[in-house]
């Protein structure tokens, strides 16, 4: 390390202390930037990492094929008579599955990110304290985003087709970002409380598994025994999958969409603050 | 730009940090002027990093006040924060993106329009010698251009007072240097500046006033002048021929010059601690008078040096413990970094 710095040092430019004041004197301050343009700031640092990194899409494009693979050709045959009628009820399942699970990095950056320097600075400018958090979700919405586009196309491919078409599609990939987006927040919380990565990623497979699977995203609820009906028929997953579901074959479910916003928005309630309590006390 | 009735950057009263059973920060109190560098000096673990961080509103403090340009740090802790910056100890930028990034993003959250964050990151980078480092990732740049583009980012707005801890540590002298100067450029455009650090050297080059901080305590505080007033002018290191001549010399110099004297390890070699009762003279002076009666007395003097006090010695002169001892009272923070 030392040697290395000796050396660069050398090479270095030297500082221009001339020019240096000459850009010190200008003491104007411009106002502070609104919420939402810190906000989209910090998205696009988001979006710059990944620029950088580009293997971490990683979980967004083959984990989501892999999915859709297995699942419809695993239980196709069994459930549905053949896996291309499967997966007219599958895909929109899978996708709210995938992408909710996807989720749960946002702890594990959130968690290896906060202790790098670059946080004290963050958080010592005059800036909406909470889009900081609210940028690495802006940056996982494109992820989000990705890896439906991926999972789609996938299942177009193997013969999914959604009678909803083009607008149906949108307004269920759109409804299933907006819910995602809010469901972070449990990530932001887990990621500031954890100690570390390996923590982050045990409590999250613990509460990601169980909601996902425990719902009506392989299979109608209707066979289950009535415990556990009871567990799947008020999951926010079950809500939001029938609904992504409904959306995409061409229909208005009213009552799914208001369930699925209205966890969004509690998801929000509750641990936005939370997060934002544990942020600032770090 | 804020001003304040009293002229004063920091005021702080009492304040008090703990990390579980640790006092980090015990009772601080300091006065730093406007428009002044002032330096904390301190061992590892002192508890520099917890104040500085309780300062710039990064930690809540457990008891007492503190106020920066007249804002109290808890209350007011949004106007603290746009007119301070803070250059930590690591990089407090972000590793994975480019220099210009950087700087970009920090000079979007500053509030600054697209055009103009780039065009002052680029005018930043030319300054500090980093354009051709520009569109290269932080992670890959050497210590030196770490601490340029750390510091750069803390002067996307002109700071009225900018934290710097430990500039310098783990650099190689030449980019300390390149630092140094960059502190003086940015107070003589008026900003005030709080450095910490671990070398009296570099607190005596740029400080006009030095805290000394231990065990979470500042134990000293003044000019420079008065706080090396009041631990010696320094030391004399001699290397005699004769190791049997050492007792001898030893009893000279203590007799001559009422200094504190020291055996090394060395056989040949001694220390002796210029002491503050002969200080209207300067240490060169004592230092020739030594020198001198060493000569009458016959003792051949092979090697001879003067040297300013360390931050050992003052230490040892302040605490009666050295500064290796104060790492038991660490602040985990601090430690981290070491």
């Amino acid at each position: 390390m030392s040697t290395a710095t000796t050396t660069e040092g050398r090479d270095l430019a030297p500082v221009s202390t001339e020019s240096l004041a000459a850009l010190l004197i200008a003491k104007e301050r411009p106002p502070r930037p609104s919420a939402w343009s810190a906000s989209l700031t910090f998205g696009w640092r988001a979006v710059l990492k990944i620029k950088h990194v580009p293997e971490q899409l990683f979980d967004v494009t083959a984990f989501p094929i892999m999915m859709v693979l297995m699942y419809t050709y695993l239980f196709g045959g069994a459930l549905a008579g053949s896996p291309k009628e499967y997966i007219q009820f599958l895909l929109p399942g899978i996708l709210v599955m995938s992408v909710v699970m996807i989720t749960m990095y946002t702890g594990v950056s959130v968690n290896t990110d906060i202790e790098k320097g670059v946080f004290d600075r963050f958080r010592s400018l005059p800036i909406w304290r909470p889009s900081t958090m609210v940028g690495y979700l802006l940056g996982d919405a494109l992820r989000y985003t990705i890896a439906s586009v991926v999972m789609l196309t996938v299942g177009i491919i193997l013969g999914y087709r959604p009678d909803g078409g083009f607008g149906g599609v949108v307004a269920g990939i759109a409804l299933l970002i907006v819910f995602s987006f809010a469901f972070s927040w449990i990530w932001t919380m887990f990621g500031l409380m954890l100690r570390s990565e390996k923590s982050v990623m045990g409590v999250s497979m613990m509460v990601i598994f169980p909601l996902t699977f425990l719902s009506n995203v392989f299979v109608d609820p209707k066979t289950m025994p009535g415990w556990l009906q009871a567990f799947v028929n008020n999951s926010p997953i079950t809500h939001l999958s029938s609904a992504v579901r409904e959306l995409m074959a061409g229909q208005w479910p009213a009552d799914e969409i208001a369930w699925s916003l209205g966890w969004a928005g509690l998801f929000v309630l509750v641990f936005g603050p939370i997060t934002m309590r544990l942020y600032n006390r770090k | 730009m804020s001003q304040h009735t009293s002229g004063l950057a920091i005021e702080t009263a009492g304040l008090v940090k703990t990390f579980g059973e640790t006092r980090a920060v015990d009772g601080v109190d300091l006065s730093v002027p406007a428009g002044t560098v002032y330096g904390v000096l301190g061992p590892n673990g002192a508890g520099k990093t917890t104040t500085v961080k309780m300062l710039a509103t990064l930690l809540r403090p457990d008891g007492g006040e503190a106020h920066v340009f007249g804002h109290d740090v808890v209350r007011e802790a949004d106007q603290v924060r746009s007119l301070v910056s803070l250059t930590g100890q690591y990089a407090s930028v972000d590793e994975d993106l480019t220099g210009t990034e950087n700087l970009v993003l920090l000079g979007r959250l500053l509030g600054h329009g697209k055009h103009a964050a780039r065009e002052r990151a680029g005018q930043l980078l030319e300054a500090f010698g980093l354009a051709e480092a520009a569109g290269k990732q932080v992670k890959n740049y050497s210590g030196g251009m770490r601490r340029r583009i750390d510091i750069a980012a803390s002067i996307l707005n002109t700071p009225d007072l900018l934290f710097l801890d430990e500039p310098t540590t783990g650099l190689d002298p030449r980019s300390r240097n390149q630092v140094w100067d960059i502190v003086r450029a940015v107070v003589a455009q008026g900003t005030t500046v709080l450095l910490t650090t671990q070398y009296l050297d570099e607190a005596d080059q740029l400080a006009s006033r030095i805290a000394v901080i231990d065990r979470g305590k500042v134990i000293a505080e003044g000019t420079k002048g008065e706080l090396k007033a009041s631990v010696g002018a320094g030391s004399v290191h001699l290397r005699l021929r004769d190791p049997a001549q050492r007792s001898l010399a030893a009893d000279l110099l203590v007799r001559a010059l009422d200094a504190h004297v020291q055996p090394e390890p060395d056989p040949v070699a001694l220390t002796a601690r210029l002491g503050t009762a002969a200080s209207d003279d300067t240490a060169a002076e004592q230092a020739a008078r030594a020198l001198n009666e060493l000569a009458r007395a016959g003792i051949t003097v092979d090697n001879f040096s003067l040297g300013q006090p360390s931050l050992d010695e003052v230490f040892l002169a302040l605490t009666g413990h050295d500064t290796h001892d104060s790492r038991d009272a660490d602040d985990k923070k601090d430690e981290v970094a070491a």
